[in-house]
């Protein structure tokens, strides 16, 4: 069964890194991933969409626990959330069948976000199935380019799955700066 | 305040760790350090031989003090040649420091000389790892390297270090205390699961114990003892949880997996409630898992929860440190005796002493060599191990019994960790005799190390077990793939005369009548030892559970084997003893 883990973890050098590497490494599938950053400076969100039973995803979550730059983990999939994918497609589409195409879009509230006499770029954000079946719609005009993000997920309501933990000052600086490869003019040149 | 380059901060922040010794090596990129050492007159640098000895060494030196072992290496090749000794002590959680040098900043990524992209490569062999970028981060990263190494399940902790960074200048300010939000280990065991669990052992007819690591590392040996003594529940330890209890107590009942005794394997098998503590539910010790004793009740408590529901669904798990977690059960506990369960256990021991004892005979064999070294140097003494057959017979007849009696590497089974790790372990004992057990194949993988000892006076005693073969690997050979010997067998060079080499001593034994005297000789020797025992080529070690059977099916004898096995039964059965 697929399963949407969210992960908030330290927004460090190399921490993709290690989620990836644990993945490879214990075996896991990843269906898809999304990260980007979140309301808290310095703590990025990694949406995970993985395929396995559960007691498979109750390890995942375990293990990434024990990185260290990883904050915090939450199986969202039996929860009340909303959950969403980017989609862009790029579909063959003569100027004669640019109504049709419209309309059938339409029906899924997707946009068309590029025009040329030939094709369309068609923009849509929903949740995975509502894609799939725009997509299957759109494969007898000639898919020529497609591109989706992986799904992100927020649970619905009150209830959050975001980190409110400060660090002291000190720590918080170390964490937001420490790691990160100063600009070049900054180096002077040292050979081995 | 004070303004300072990487280097001295490097050295400021160990000395504030109390991490004080260093197992390294020089190169290139950490020359800039080794410049600085002569200023911190406190900092032991002892110069090793080849860098995977000196994580080794640095891994006996923290599983015998307690303390955080460090090593240091330079960039690319002295990095690389870590990785074994890191990943040991990852295997075996203990808590390390690696320490690399590594190309200047501006030469990161562009495959300058001897660049290696060495924390990309340890990543999955570290509890966590650095590339510091900045002078002014060297010491929050060391504070928070060893924070990490030290506390809640330990590992090693590599932190890479480009050459400009060390000499770059940057105030000195050590961190008086240390926050990481993603690493909050917990050490109490919640008490509703306390109180599940203390009611499932009250419960239980056939109770045991499975005793790991985590009871040496977390030292809670004491606290082990009191909780079996009032619940009345026998011990079994794994390999690395030797020490746990002492050898003699009557609730003891001695090692269980692979190489276990008969009884300490039925007795995990036909138990009703298991607890493991402080143990990762392996399959060297617990055999095929689907067929552990899929009845038993378990409860498993361990400070990593994701040792929980691994290998085996724990009836109740525990998230907590064994030496806070027994103490809370030990008060919700009944005082209990369990007069017929350990009375069978004790039938079935008698049944089958003797598939673990020492041989009799004239035949001079490493069960013997062990026992008598044992002997001599009790319960005080350490001793550490290589891996193979020697590594069974010392974890079998060593008679362990306090923590870290027994240094050996359990988890990745590392050949040549005899060496290094003694001499290691003897720098952090220098009042304890210090004995290891050494294949004379492992000895052979870094006894380069003896030189180490030499300049360091350090007297370690070299008790090579000589059977002429990769023994472990011969049994396999033998029993599992029918006597089809290949690469096994190795011409050795004349060990005495290696000792010789190294300005040593060294002592030939080939008869089992010279033992005695030649372990006691070496003990009065005031320097290291090599003892080249000439042992049984093609003895085997017993009992047995093959790769991927159960513990019900630990075999005695290679009849039993063959049998379980499904192959002809041999002709020519081992001589009996
Ligand atoms: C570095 C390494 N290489 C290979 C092995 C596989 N292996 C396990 S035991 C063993 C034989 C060990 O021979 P020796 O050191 O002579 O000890 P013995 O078994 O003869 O007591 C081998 C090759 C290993 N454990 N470690
Ligand atoms: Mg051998």
């Amino acid at each position: 069964m697929k399963h949407t883990v969210v992960a908030l973890v330290e927004d460090r050098p190399g921490v993709l890194n290690r989620v990836a590497s644990l993945f490879r490494r214990r075996g896991f599938n990843i269906d898809s991933l999304a990260v980007g950053t979140t309301e808290e400076q310095g703590i990025s969100r990694m949406t995970i969409v993985l395929d396995g039973a559960d007691g498979i995803v109750e390890q995942v979550e375990k293990q990434l626990y024990k990185l260290i730059d990883v904050v915090k983990v939450s199986d969202v999939t039996h929860e009340e959330a909303v959950t969403r994918e980017l989609a862009l497609i790029k579909v063959r589409c003569m100027s004669e069948q640019r109504a049709e195409v419209l309309d059938l879009i339409q029906i899924f509230r997707a946009q068309a976000v590029d025009v040329t006499p030939n094709s369309l770029i068609i923009q849509l954000v929903a949740g995975g199935e509502t894609l799939d079946a725009l997509v299957d719609n759109l494969r007898p005009y000639g898919i020529r380019e497609m591109v989706r993000t992986g799904r992100i997920a927020m649970v619905r309501g009150n209830r959050t799955t975001a980190v409110h933990e400060q660090e002291p000052e000190s720590a918080q600086r170390f964490h937001l700066e420490s790691g990160r490869r100063p600009e070049e003019e900054h180096l002077q040149y040292v050979s081995k | 305040m004070t303004k300072m380059i990487g280097a001295d901060i490097v050295l400021e922040s160990l000395k504030r760790l109390e991490a004080t010794t260093i197992f390294g090596y020089p190169g290139g990129v950490v020359l800039p350090l080794y410049d600085r050492l002569p200023a911190h007159p406190e900092i032991r640098h002892i110069l090793v031989r080849h860098e995977q000895g000196g994580g080794h060494a640095a891994d006996g030196y923290a599983r015998a003090s307690g303390k955080l072992g460090v090593a240091l290496a330079t960039s690319g090749p002295g990095a690389t040649n870590l990785v074994t000794a890191i990943t040991t002590a990852m295997m075996d959680s203990v808590p390390t420091l690696f320490i690399t040098g590594n190309v200047g900043r501006n030469l990161l990524g562009k495959d300058g000389f001897q660049e290696a992209d060495i924390t990309g490569i340890t990543m999955p062999i570290v509890k966590h790892n650095y590339l510091v970028m900045r002078a002014q981060d060297l010491a929050y990263t060391f504070a928070e390297a060893a924070h990490i190494a030290t506390t809640g399940r330990p590992g090693p902790v590599h932190i890479d270090i480009p050459k400009d960074v060390f000499t770059e200048e940057a105030e000195f300010e050590w961190p008086t205390t240390v926050s990481i939000r993603g690493y909050r280990p917990v050490l109490r065991g919640n008490p509703a699961q306390v109180k599940r669990a203390a009611a499932i052992i009250d419960a239980a007819e056939r109770p045991i114990i499975f005793a790991g690591h985590g009871i040496i590392l977390g030292r809670a040996h004491e606290e082990l003892r009191t909780f079996a003594e009032k619940a009345g529940i026998p011990v079994l330890n794994t390999l690395l949880g030797l020490g746990g209890m002492p050898h003699d107590h009557v609730l003891n009942y001695g090692m269980m997996g692979m190489h276990g005794s008969y009884w300490a394997n039925h007795a995990a098998s036909n138990a009703d409630v298991i607890i493991g503590l402080g143990m990762r539910m392996d399959d060297r010790a617990l055999g095929r898992f689907a067929d552990m004793n899929p009845t038993a009740k378990i409860v498993h408590i361990d400070i990593d929860p994701a040792e929980h529901n691994k290998n085996l669904i724990a009836t109740v798990p525990i998230v907590g440190d064994v030496r806070e977690v027994l103490p809370q059960l030990c008060d919700e506990v009944a005082q209990r005796s369990h007069v017929e369960w350990i009375r069978w256990i004790d039938q079935v021991r008698d049944g089958h002493r003797t598939s673990m004892s020492i041989p009799g005979g004239e035949t001079l064999t490493t069960q013997y060599v062990v026992d008598r070294i044992a002997d001599s140097i009790g319960t005080e003494g350490v001793v550490v191990t290589g891996v193979g057959q020697h590594q069974m017979w010392a974890a079998q007849f060593m008679r362990i019994s306090r923590p870290y009696q027994l240094i050996t590497s359990g988890g990745l089974g590392t050949m040549g960790f005899e060496v290094p790790a003694a001499l290691g372990a003897q720098v952090a004992c220098p009042d304890r005799a210090v004995w290891t057990i050494c294949g004379d194949g492992g000895f052979q993988m870094t006894f380069q190390e003896i030189a180490t000892m030499v300049d360091e006076r350090l007297p370690v005693k070299m008790a090579i077990m000589n059977n002429g073969y990769l023994g472990m690997v011969r049994q396999w050979q033998e029993l599992i793939y029918q006597d089809n010997y290949v690469a096994v067998a190795m011409s050795q060079p004349d060990f005495v005369k290696i000792a010789e080499a190294y300005g040593i001593k060294g002592i030939l034994v080939t008869d089992k009548d010279r033992v005695v005297d030649a372990i006691a000789e070496a003990n009065a020797y005031d320097g290291p030892v090599i003892l080249d025992f000439r042992v049984e080529a093609q003895g085997n070690v017993w009992p047995m559970v093959p790769a991927g059977a159960s513990l019900t099916e630990t075999v005695e004898s290679r009849e039993e084997i063959a049998q379980l096995l499904g192959q002809p039964i041999p002709a020519n059965p081992e001589p009996a003893r």
